[in-house]
């Protein structure tokens, strides 16, 4: 049976440089970066080298690094750390619509502790509203989370603008960048970004590694307390092989840029040209060009994710979807709901996420494998039946 | 995949009974499309007892399972029987569902039971 993973945005597998880059870490160099002796100054010596590749990845100095443990944790650090340091100044918050679960939440506890929040929402297209979030902003604004792309639906956001009318302001801007900074090229000096985070894995380095980009000359309040690691601003013996990892795979994803994204944004775009073609009753999600080249999700009438997810699965194809059902809490992806999907549709959502590792012929066996397993859960639902004596065709 | 017990991937991959009855005694309808989940129940009955049971059902894999494993469990039954079919029954029968499984997906025996009683009310307006 084909074996084809098109989930790259749940995990990635790690390139053989980042991985033979760690070995020597996870073997003999154990040493902790903060001791004294010769283990230690060589654990330290590999952080501080990966610290400065992540740094190249977008423009930033490597002192301007933070690292994390992956890329939840870095936005955590960004929206509750610098809210927190700034909150004298105004307690007024600024957020997309479809931002992670790892800004929307920490900003929820935000709004407990007496901070007073704006959700700025999207168009159809998940791109955020500039002229909303223009409105927005006000005296008391101290920060606004703007993410740089959207992995759900693919969306490429409009960074520069949003971290400008931040910047003229005077207004902290943090940008998630964990979906886009593989393939969309930020530079952090020329955009004015105060903070933007940065995961491992979605730069096809190993798990258990992220970053936070926080500018020079920039208080934030630790949501990690111990001892003075990263500066005192994230303490925790560092995670020295996954860093390494990370630093190999940002140095990587910097250089192959173009290359990679000409290889999986013409397989990206050969399956959503099928798919619309071959599949009835199908609508893209997401913007049609200003796209993650990894990203191909849609929403398909009639039936449900988990179920073209499973039957997939019995296929040997992995894919995701943002349904209900497929959630653990049973609720709807907010991004979909936040580009005006309609509820009966948000349940057949199916993300394809292509990675490195992906060749044309998986597009060939996903529209082999994926027109009849459609057709046979549309066999089975009464909400196509009930189409079909509505008169639909 | 090792959320589902290999009964439920089993109903799920092989589900017993979809359809329509163009014909049916009793049509029973739960969940709607916004919660996840909705099935519709058609029944058969002769003599008191459910001759025939098909159904159609959108939603997620236990979804399915539960619409199929309930069609399976009530044909032949009586009336009667069929009506103390309950959710934790069904879920027994298939070795179990994911706890957050249990509810929403978990309707098949409630559409059973309004497709039995869609029945009996039919019944009364002929008398």
């Amino acid at each position: 049976m084909a074996q084809v993973y098109l989930d790259n945005y749940a995990a990635t597998p790690i390139i053989p440089e980042a991985r033979e880059a760690m070995l020597p870490f996870l073997e003999s160099e154990f040493g902790n970066p903060s001791s004294l002796h010769s283990w230690g100054d060589r654990a330290r010596e590999a952080v501080e080298e990966a610290r400065s590749r992540v740094a190249s990845l977008i423009n930033a100095e490597p002192e301007e690094i933070i690292f994390t443990s992956n890329g939840s944790e870095a936005n955590n650090l960004a929206v509750k750390g610098l809210a927190g340091a700034l909150k004298k100044r105004g307690e007024h918050v600024v957020v997309s619509a479809v931002e992670h679960f790892s800004v929307l939440n920490p900003v929820k506890t935000l709004e407990k502790s007496g901070f007073e929040v704006t959700v700025v929402p999207v168009d159809p297209y998940g791109t955020v509203d500039l002229q909303a979030l223009e409105e927005a902003l006000r005296k008391d604004t101290v920060l606004v989370s703007v993410m740089a792309a959207n992995g759900e639906i693919g969306t490429v956001e409009p960074l520069a603008e949003a971290a400008s009318l931040a910047a003229e302001r005077g207004i902290a801007f943090h940008t998630d960048a964990v979906a886009a900074a593989a393939f969309v090229d930020i530079d952090v000096k020329e955009t004015g970004i105060t903070a933007l985070s940065l995961a491992s894995d979605l730069l096809y380095g190993p798990k258990g590694a992220g970053a936070l980009f926080l500018r020079k000359g920039t208080r934030i309040l630790p949501q990690v307390e111990g001892g003075v690691q990263e500066g005192g601003r994230r303490s925790g013996t560092e995670n020295v092989p996954s860093i390494v990892g990370m630093g190999v795979a940002a140095e990587l994803a910097a250089s192959l840029r173009e290359e990679r994204s000409g290889r999986l944004s013409a397989m990206r775009d050969q399956l959503i040209r099928r798919m619309l073609e071959e599949v009835p009753h199908i609508r893209l999600t997401g913007h049609p060009t200003e796209r993650l080249p990894w990203n191909a999700s849609f929403v398909v009438d009639f039936i449900e994710g988990e179920s073209m997810l499973l039957f997939l699965d019995q296929r040997g194809i992995a894919v995701s979807s943002g349904s209900a059902c497929t959630s653990r809490a049973l609720k709807r992806s907010h991004v979909l709901d936040a580009c005006g999907v309609p509820v009966e549709s948000t349940q057949g959502s199916i993300l394809f996420s292509f990675g490195l590792e992906n060749r044309p012929e998986d597009v060939d066996a996903v529209m082999e494998a994926l027109p009849p397993i459609v057709e046979r859960l549309r066999q089975m639902s009464p909400l196509y039946a009930k189409f079909l004596r509505e008169g639909g065709a | 995949m090792a959320m589902y017990s290999d009964v439920v991937m089993d109903h799920f991959t092989n589900p017993r009974n979809v359809g329509e009855i163009e014909d049916a005694d009793g049509v029973g309808e739960v969940g709607n499309p916004t919660c996840g989940d909705m099935m519709t129940f058609y029944i058969k009955v002769k003599d008191g007892r459910l001759e025939d049971v098909k159904f159609k059902t959108f939603g997620c894999g236990a979804a399915i399972a539960v619409s199929s494993m309930v069609s399976e469990m009530a044909k032949g039954k009586t009336l009667e029987e069929a009506m103390k079919i309950g959710r934790e029954d069904v879920a027994q029968e298939l070795g179990g569902l994911p706890k957050q499984k249990m509810h929403c997906s978990n309707l098949g025996a409630d559409a059973l039971h309004k497709a039995i009683e869609d029945y009996l009310s039919r019944q009364g307006g002929k008398e």
